[in-house]
């Protein structure tokens, strides 16, 4: 039973810094948040290597292509990560898997956008995963254990990628006037959406204080996305790129930099269901995930023959 | 759940250790699906080793781990705990023997 003197216990120990671990004691409150936040984390890496994947056979070199596989099949380790991490909270990756693809579990509106040109997948590894780390790192020190270590992991790697995206983007942005042209377009029409990626305002996000009492998370969406706003406006300047945000501005007070009010209505209507690419991305998931259920029988199937064949053996 | 996981080809869990070097111990990394052992390895090494984070990889199916619980954390523990002498700090040495380690 869930008595007060246990949960003060519990707030006790989140609050002297220590680590959950599966096995521990835990209100059903905050296991059902970490559930529903690292299951959406997981289905977001997932879903994410749909809109690169997209232009992996006609990335522009060789060179171009083998980073973005690995970049790939780096989200698609992301995803295994969190997926692990979340049954350690007592249920099936089958259930969870099941609840993406048939229920409704939610995933990053972010992956509803279409790669229209490769300078997307430039801008991509730059703004959206550049907004994943300052996620990310905030969560590597969440309060619960494995989603902490998986967070660590997944930091390590986010870190090529963006770099590999920055990189791609500072050369597009250098290169012939039309290259120049499609960097800023690609900009353009991710930068938005990249803002969105940290969530509603504080004022509208009723999980926000729940999360941070919990240490689940450590910062509120406002507070992370301001945090990416003053690090991405140097790194545009530094490569000649325009944020298209004619409200952008620095303060002197604050030292930070303001920004235009943000097109929550699109938000909410890519959180619906309506984005560009919702149905599209939802069909290819679900066809992969049949498509691939013979696979996973035969290996059954195979398992099951070997051991037989051992246990004759024997 | 669905009644699509009736059907479920439901492939068992397993524990992934990695040992990161030669000479390091063996670390609990995280845990994959997999069919069988072989399957198990290899995908333990594309989830948790695709930059040379491991030199070793072990699997070990979760229901085969026993682990302590943490009700037990005090009692289980507990004999360890009146055991000073276990630790070299409870014993002195001369001074003169003392500077020179």
């Amino acid at each position: 039973m869930e008595n007060q003197e246990k949960l003060d216990e519990f707030q006790a120990r989140i609050d002297a810094g220590e680590k959950i671990e599966p096995k521990d004691w835990m209100p059903e409150r905050y296991r059902q948040q970490l559930i529903r936040m690292m299951s959406q984390h997981a289905h977001s890496e997932i879903v994410g290597m749909l809109p690169e994947g997209n232009w992996i056979e006609r990335a522009p070199s060789l060179k171009r292509k083998l980073v973005l596989l690995a970049k790939v099949q780096d989200e698609a380790g992301h995803g295994l990560y969190l997926y692990s991490a979340t049954e350690t909270l007592g249920i099936d990756r089958d259930e969870l898997v099941d609840q993406y693809l048939y229920g409704n579990a939610k995933y990053s509106s972010i992956f509803n956008y279409p790669t229209m040109t490769y300078a997307d997948i430039c801008a991509i590894g730059w703004l959206v995963d550049g907004a994943a780390i300052v996620n990310q790192t905030m969560l590597a020190r969440s309060s619960y254990g494995p989603y902490s270590r998986a967070n660590v992991r997944i930091c390590k790697e986010e870190s090529f990628h963006k770099k590999q995206g920055y990189e791609m983007i500072a050369k597009m942005a250098s290169g012939t006037p039309e290259q120049q042209k499609m960097a800023q377009d690609a900009v353009n029409r991710w930068w938005w959406p990249s803002l969105m990626m940290f969530g509603p305002h504080d004022s509208d996000s009723p999980n926000s204080a729940e999360l941070i009492k919990w240490q689940v998370k450590l910062k509120t969406n406002d507070e992370l996305r301001q945090h990416y706003v003053d690090r991405m406006v140097m790194e545009a300047e530094a490569i000649g790129l325009e944020i298209p945000d004619p409200d952008l501005k620095y303060n002197e007070e604050t030292g930070h930099w303001d920004f235009g009010d943000i097109p929550w209505d699109e938000f909410w209507d890519v959180v619906k269901g309506n984005g560009i690419m919702n149905r599209e991305r939802m069909k290819a998931r679900r066809a992969a995930h049949e498509n691939g259920e013979w696979v996973r029988e035969a290996a059954n199937a195979y398992a099951r023959k070997k051991k037989l064949q051992q246990e004759k053996a024997s | 759940m669905s009644d699509r996981n009736s059907n479920n080809d439901n492939w068992p869990l397993w524990e992934v250790f990695t040992q990161p070097k030669s000479g390091k111990p063996h670390e609990h990394a995280g845990s994959v699906h997999a069919a069988d052992k072989e399957m198990a390895l290899q995908n333990a090494r594309d989830t948790y080793a695709r930059r040379n984070e491991g030199v070793s990889i072990w699997v070990v199916e979760s229901k085969h781990i026993t682990a302590s619980t943490p009700e037990d954390m005090g009692p289980f523990f507990d004999p360890a705990n009146d055991k000073p002498y276990r630790h070299p700090q409870f014993y002195s040495v001369p001074r003169a023997v003392k500077k020179r380690s």
